[in-house]
């Protein structure tokens, strides 16, 4: 089969690779119909995730067609048409039993502390992800849904990741009527994260970035109020003047490991590694926030130490909140937001790029070109 | 006013935004949020019945964290290690908790290792490294690579360069080196 193959730092390439196997009873092989690049993908591909190999096959934002069920599948057959979470889970582990999907024990040999995902890296359990023809998924009596008649593909593949996780970051916010919402970050689940904080009943929402036309879509997508921070001295004096110097009561980190704004901070974690992720939306969002708001992290980060201004946290008794997002646990009440056209998830793709031609896919997310929000990866036979 | 005890007043009314927002306060109440209550046990979601799953066959000698009490019976088989970045990343994995920074530091040393190691192995493959479509750099023909730049406000704009760098460097030294090596060479063989 044909699969995305990670060459090193910034590099990618397609290969021919060796069709996935039913490994154990309860696994299932899914022909991908659409898949998707992540924000959390750059960060592999920019070499800053520990234990990413060559060779791997990235992807965790994927759906299909049931091709093959192990001896142990009872809810699915082939020709099953799935959307796959990101995460992979066991369904019974202690905190798969709580509705803990992002943080199951029994996937992932490679660390503790994290779940498992797919196609992403060794640290999160050495999966093969859905940039590719065919994709290993285990577990396929837990993880997969069946993609509901009604719903649109492009709707589906997002809810896979991306806007599951932006309302999950509202979610974590424990916003109550009227609450002045920031989310820094107008990616994929920034615009998430900002939608969904009106349906929790926000009075104000507030996204940061300095991508003018990803900005000009939190406007029309989101509904929100915007500000470039290139345009500001002080991101974190604009967001008290905003708010009578009183600070934001929420505010969500949807930027990760990558931001920019402070070239020192950049430098050291997105090129030289020195740190886990550059915690600079990060940094802001405890500064912007008032004393005891919640500061909700979305944004994903390497397992090493960050520069994170924890003090401040600590001294405005700011609840901080954070996981990988449990995405199954989201779907239904995300199905009936698609549904009654609330979150429109399809809003957001901007480019449908073949398989073949998935290096460039990259280069153009990494690099924002061409007004690029989210890019569907589209496999030769699909 | 925040020095005194009022809440800033809202810019728009609840009713406002219900009017100019479709679905303003679907979930208002926190009940129509998923997962509340918090972590209510659920011991066999969905098509789940096992209590501990059935192990998944181990088929070669599968490194994990020694955090864990065992090797978990599901993971992931991209990918066994090989070479010297296998030896590094089962020797963190063997000594190293994920506490230690020792861990994390080798598997990145071991991540750099591996990726030298096999674009120098492509050159005796049928399929040389071919740093042009690798990395996709088309792209900035095709999606208007300067348009995408010119006149905006950008942060990344200051370093994206570094890529560049940090990308075509090492391609640029090789050239260099073999260039240099082909000079030498073929002066030596002249004067025979
Ligand atoms: N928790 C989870 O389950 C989960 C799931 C998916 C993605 N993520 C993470 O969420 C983050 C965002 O993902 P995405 O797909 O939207 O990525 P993206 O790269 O499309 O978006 C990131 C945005 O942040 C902006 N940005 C950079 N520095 C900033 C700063 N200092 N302040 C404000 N904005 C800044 C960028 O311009 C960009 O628009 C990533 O770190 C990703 O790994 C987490
Ligand atoms: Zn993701
Ligand atoms: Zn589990």
């Amino acid at each position: 089969m044909r699969a995305m193959v990670y060459r090193g730092p910034y590099r990618i390439r397609v290969e021919d690779k060796r069709r996935p196997v039913i490994e154990h009873p309860n696994d299932a092989i899914v022909k991908v119909t659409r898949a998707a690049i992540c924000g959390s993908d750059l960060h592999l591909y920019h070499g800053m995730m520990p234990d990413t190999r060559v060779g791997m096959t990235f992807g965790h934002e994927f759906i299909g067609v049931v091709d093959e069920v192990g001896p142990s599948v009872r809810t699915l057959q082939p020709g099953d048409r799935v959307m796959v979470p990101f995460n992979i889970f066991c369904g019974t582990c202690y905190f798969c039993a709580r509705g803990l999907y992002a943080n199951c024990h029994n996937v992932n040999p490679n660390a503790t502390a994290v779940g498992g995902i797919y196609g992403y890296s060794h640290t999160c359990g050495g999966y093969d992800g859905g940039q590719a023809e065919y994709v290993r998924v285990p577990f396929a009596d837990v993880g997969p849904e069946l993609i509901p008649d009604w719903m649109d593909d492009e709707d589906a593949v997002l809810l896979t990741d991306a806007v599951a996780t932006g309302y999950f970051g509202a979610q974590l916010g424990d916003i109550v009527e009227g609450d002045v919402v920031v989310v820094f970050g107008a990616g994929p689940v920034g615009l998430s994260a900002a939608a969904s904080a009106w349906l929790m009943g926000a009075g104000r929402v507030i996204v940061i970035d300095h991508l003018d036309y990803r900005l000009a879509k939190a406007r029309s997508f989101a509904h929100a109020e915007t500000y470039n921070f290139t345009e500001h001295a002080d991101i974190v004096v604009l967001m008290k003047k905003l708010t009578d110097h009183l600070g934001a009561d929420v505010a969500i980190d949807a930027v990760g490991a990558e931001a920019d704004g402070n070239l020192l901070q950049h430098i050291t974690s997105a090129k030289l590694k020195l740190q886990g992720g550059s915690p600079i939306a990060l940094n802001w969002a405890i500064d912007s926030v008032r004393k005891g708001g919640t500061v909700s992290v979305m944004g994903a980060y390497g397992p090493m130490f960050s520069a994170v201004k924890f003090g401040d946290a600590m001294n405005k008794g700011l609840t901080l909140r954070m996981n990988q997002c449990p995405v199954k646990r989201q779907w239904p009440r995300l199905f009936e937001h698609v549904r009654n056209g609330y979150l429109k998830p399809r809003e957001l793709v901007t480019h449908r790029i073949p398989l073949e031609h998935i290096a460039e896919g990259y280069h153009l997310f990494s690099a924002k070109l061409d007004g690029c929000i989210k890019p569907l990866i589209v496999p030769s036979a699909a | 006013m925040t020095y005194t005890q009022q809440r800033p007043p809202m810019a728009e009314s609840s009713d406002e935004l219900r009017a100019r927002i479709p679905g303003w306060g679907a979930d208002l109440n926190p009940r129509h949020r998923p997962a509340v209550p918090m972590e209510r046990l659920d011991p066999h979601p969905y098509g789940a019945v096992w209590d501990f799953p059935e192990r998944q066959p181990e088929k070669w000698p599968r490194e994990r964290s020694n955090e864990h009490a065992f090797l978990t019976p599901v993971f992931g088989t991209s990918c066994p290690p090989h070479g010297a970045a296998g030896a590094i990343r089962k020797l963190a994995y063997r000594r190293y908790s994920e506490g230690r920074a020792a861990h994390w530091l080798l598997l990145m040393a071991a991540d750099r290792i591996d990726a030298k190691a096999s674009t120098l192995r492509t050159f005796a493959s049928r399929r040389p490294a071919n740093p042009i479509t690798e990395t996709g750099i088309i792209a900035e023909l095709k999606y208007h690579g300067l348009r995408s730049r010119r006149g905006q406000q950008r942060a990344d704009l200051v370093h994206q360069p570094l890529d560049l760098l940090i990308v075509g460097g090492p391609w640029i030294a090789a050239a260099f080196g073999a260039y240099r090596l082909v000079r030498r060479i073929r002066p030596a063989r002249a004067r025979r």
